[in-house]
């Protein structure tokens, strides 16, 4: 019973293949898996924006939309509605292909990252040997259409914001891409499924997710800063903030186009939080042996759920970094801290099972962070804060 | 026309119009552009033969192809960063106007 | 011959000749793009998966980017006042056009000599992490001082000096 629900959208792909001829069914289910995937997120989505919408008015102590539906739940549907019906306006003096087909790219290269992530036990759409590679790959491919939308319409600063965007972005793919190397170091290959099934064993009851290890924990750390950054959310969100650029490299954009951008940029967030759950929080597998009977699939939405949450969160809750410093911080801290994790998972790896790996791996992460950390304190004399009243 | 004949067509057209782009055009950047046309063809030549030659090596090709990228991308670095120091110093990146050693 | 290696072929060849001849140099750095993509495709086809990804990765991610910020930081998107092309454009044109002769009679004329044998290798991605570090592990620390080296040289080359007139 367990294994029928864990596997019910697998059998009834099988079933629905099997009733057309032998020739196209190929075809047909790799089709079916692309629609389910095109119907499936993009309904998370609607489901996100209520969510971020009223969390963050909850956060900021105001109510969030409440007026569609109860408690806001129709919200989406009017967003919908809005963006469909806007009138679509390009600027004259805006280069008229390039301008239309930028959002394009990025929903089809985001919309492409999905095919290589494990949703459930034998749920995902391709096994590639060299998954994480081509997930990397296409993510490095949206940063291009980011540029494209900012140059083409024609103003400054659409066009900063997107320098802005494209600079952010490629120094955080660095961090990004060495924070997950780990991963791939201990599991020895760089297929998703291979990484999933390394870390669905128990021990005692307790997973073995890469996240309940030294270098791990530090590494989904800087993953998480690295992913914040890549999707351009706050605090890492200059490139379109909304105090200082209007809307940034967006806005010229209008209607469905901006619709677009808006589902690419969530789509994003969607497909980095499932990479994240599956390096380092164990994919489709249960926290306890004994939460097995829970289908796999259910698992994993719950974590990408969780992590958008926490995403929404951040958001809510720290202000936003100046490019300067977002920079800085990339090349000077986090990047070095990755590739110090990166000899901390080979330290882990050569010094075999036992409690003494775990002693001196957590050493020498908290002491570098503790050390690198109070340096950087005194130089830039933070501390706690004194108040000035008025007089 | 065999499969191989095929992409060493593709890839000696794609040699021919990056070096026409780099031999005709003014932009140095675009010069740059025809330099990293002519990298491809011979990346997409060498694993065209890995995949349709014989195999006594199963990876050399394939080898050479990725350590043929690796390089590639850092002479697109410095060599972008050459032409944007020589803007700086002449304001201008037509190279038909660039023709004189003094400074 | 494979429908699908036609198209691919067309589009790269497409996309290195735009890049080549358009006025707008965003537009040629974006066909450029588009030819990358086109030559990903076609490793893709050659069964030459890392290959492929490593270009999406590095030529779409990296090398593309960069040639815009240039194009972009050294004010190239402004149209020339004489034309695109510089004043040798015909010799370079025939230079052209005899390399392409050249090879395309060498390819055509070797094809009896050219091996028929077209089982792809599978190679694996471990296969390919274990050679680097065992066979190939000279060029990958030569490759590593090279990228460090260009890293440095291209920051240096490009870095504003203090005092300089802007």
């Amino acid at each position: 019973m367990a294994n029928t629900a864990d596997q019910i959208f697998v059998l009834l792909k099988h079933w629905i293949v099997s009733i057309f001829p032998a020739a196209i069914q190929p075809y047909l289910g790799v089709l079916l898996s692309v629609v389910a995937i095109i119907a499936v997120f993009p309904g998370l989505f609607a489901l996100t924006t209520v969510i971020e919408r009223k969390g963050l008015g909850r956060m900021q102590n105001r109510i969030g939309p409440n007026r569609t539906g109860p408690y806001g739940i129709l919200q989406p549907i009017a967003d919908g509605i809005k963006s469909l019906t806007k009138e679509d306006i390009v600027p004259t003096s805006a280069d008229a292909v390039v301008h239309f087909i930028a959002p394009l790219v990025l929903v089809v290269a985001v919309f492409m990252g999905f095919a290589v992530l494990p949703m459930g036990r034998n749920m995902q759409l391709v096994d590639m040997d060299a998954g994480l590679l081509f997930f990397f790959a296409i993510g490095a491919s949206t940063e291009l259409s980011i540029f494209m939308a900012g140059w083409s319409s024609r103003n400054k600063y659409s066009l900063l914001g997107a320098m802005r965007a494209v600079a952010q972005m490629i120094s955080y793919e660095v961090p990004l891409l060495m924070s997950s190397v780990a991963i791939v170091m201990i599991t020895g290959s760089l297929s998703l499924v291979k990484i999933v099934d390394a870390q669905n064993q128990y021990t005692w009851g307790l997973p073995h997710w890469y996240i309940f290890t030294p270098w791990g924990c530090a590494a989904f750390v800087m993953f998480c800063i690295a992913a914040t950054a890549e999707t351009n959310r706050s605090p890492f969100d200059l490139p379109e903030g909304e105090s200082e650029l209007v809307a940034g490299y967006f806005t010229e954009y209008s209607g469905f186009k901006f619709a677009l951008f808006f589902l690419g940029e969530y789509l994003g967030m969607f497909s980095i939080s499932g990479l994240g759950a599956t390096l380092f929080l164990g994919g489709w597998s249960a926290p306890l042996q004994v939460l097995n009977f829970v289908p796999s699939w259910i698992w994993f939405f719950a974590k990408v759920m969780l992590s958008i949450v926490v995403l929404i969160w951040i958001r809510g809750t720290l202000p936003r970094l100046r490019q300067d410093q977002l920079m800085n911080f990339a090349w000077k801290f986090v990047l070095p801290m990755t590739l110090l994790n990166l000899l901390v998972a080979a330290i882990w790896r050569f010094m075999g099972d036992g409690i003494l790996r775990w002693i001196v791996c957590s050493a020498i992460l908290i002491g570098v962070y503790v050390v690198v950390g109070t340096i950087e304190m005194r130089r830039k004399k933070i501390g706690p804060r004194t108040y000035r009243y008025a007089e | 026309m065999t499969p191989l004949a095929g992409y060493l067509l593709v890839a000696a057209l794609l040699f021919a119009i990056g070096l026409a782009g780099a031999l005709t055009r003014r932009n140095a950047i675009l010069v740059l552009i025809g330099i990293e046309l002519m990298l491809n063809a011979a990346n997409l030549n060498l694993v065209a033969f890995w995949r349709y030659g014989p195999h006594p090596e199963l990876l050399t090709g394939m080898m050479f192809a990725i350590f043929s990228i690796a390089v590639a991308a850092a002479e697109a670095a410095v060599g972008l960063g050459l032409v944007i120091a020589i803007y700086r110093h002449v304001r201008t990146t037509d190279l038909d106007e660039i023709n004189r050693m003094k400074g | 011959m494979n429908v699908v290696f036609w198209i691919l072929a067309v589009i790269t060849v497409f996309g290195g000749l735009t890049a080549v001849t358009l006025k707008n140099t965003v537009h040629c750095a974006l066909a450029l793009t588009v030819a990358f993509a086109g030559l990903a495709l076609l490793f893709l086809q050659l069964d030459a998966q890392f290959a492929g990804f490593a270009q999406i990765l590095v030529y779409i991610g990296a090398v593309a980017i960069l040639v815009v910020f240039a194009i972009l930081l050294t004010r190239g998107s402004e149209t020339p006042s004489e034309g695109v092309f510089s004043h040798t454009w015909f010799s370079g044109l025939l230079i052209a056009a005899a390399v392409f002769a050249v090879l395309a009679w060498a390819v055509l004329n070797s094809t009896a000599a050219l091996p028929h044998v077209s089982s792809a290798p599978t190679v694996s991605v471990q296969q390919i992490g274990s050679a680097l570090m065992g066979r190939y592990v000279l060029p990958l620390e030569i490759v590593a001082l090279l990228l460090t080296a260009a890293m440095l040289g291209a920051v240096m080359v490009a870095l504003h000096e203090k005092g300089e007139q802007k």
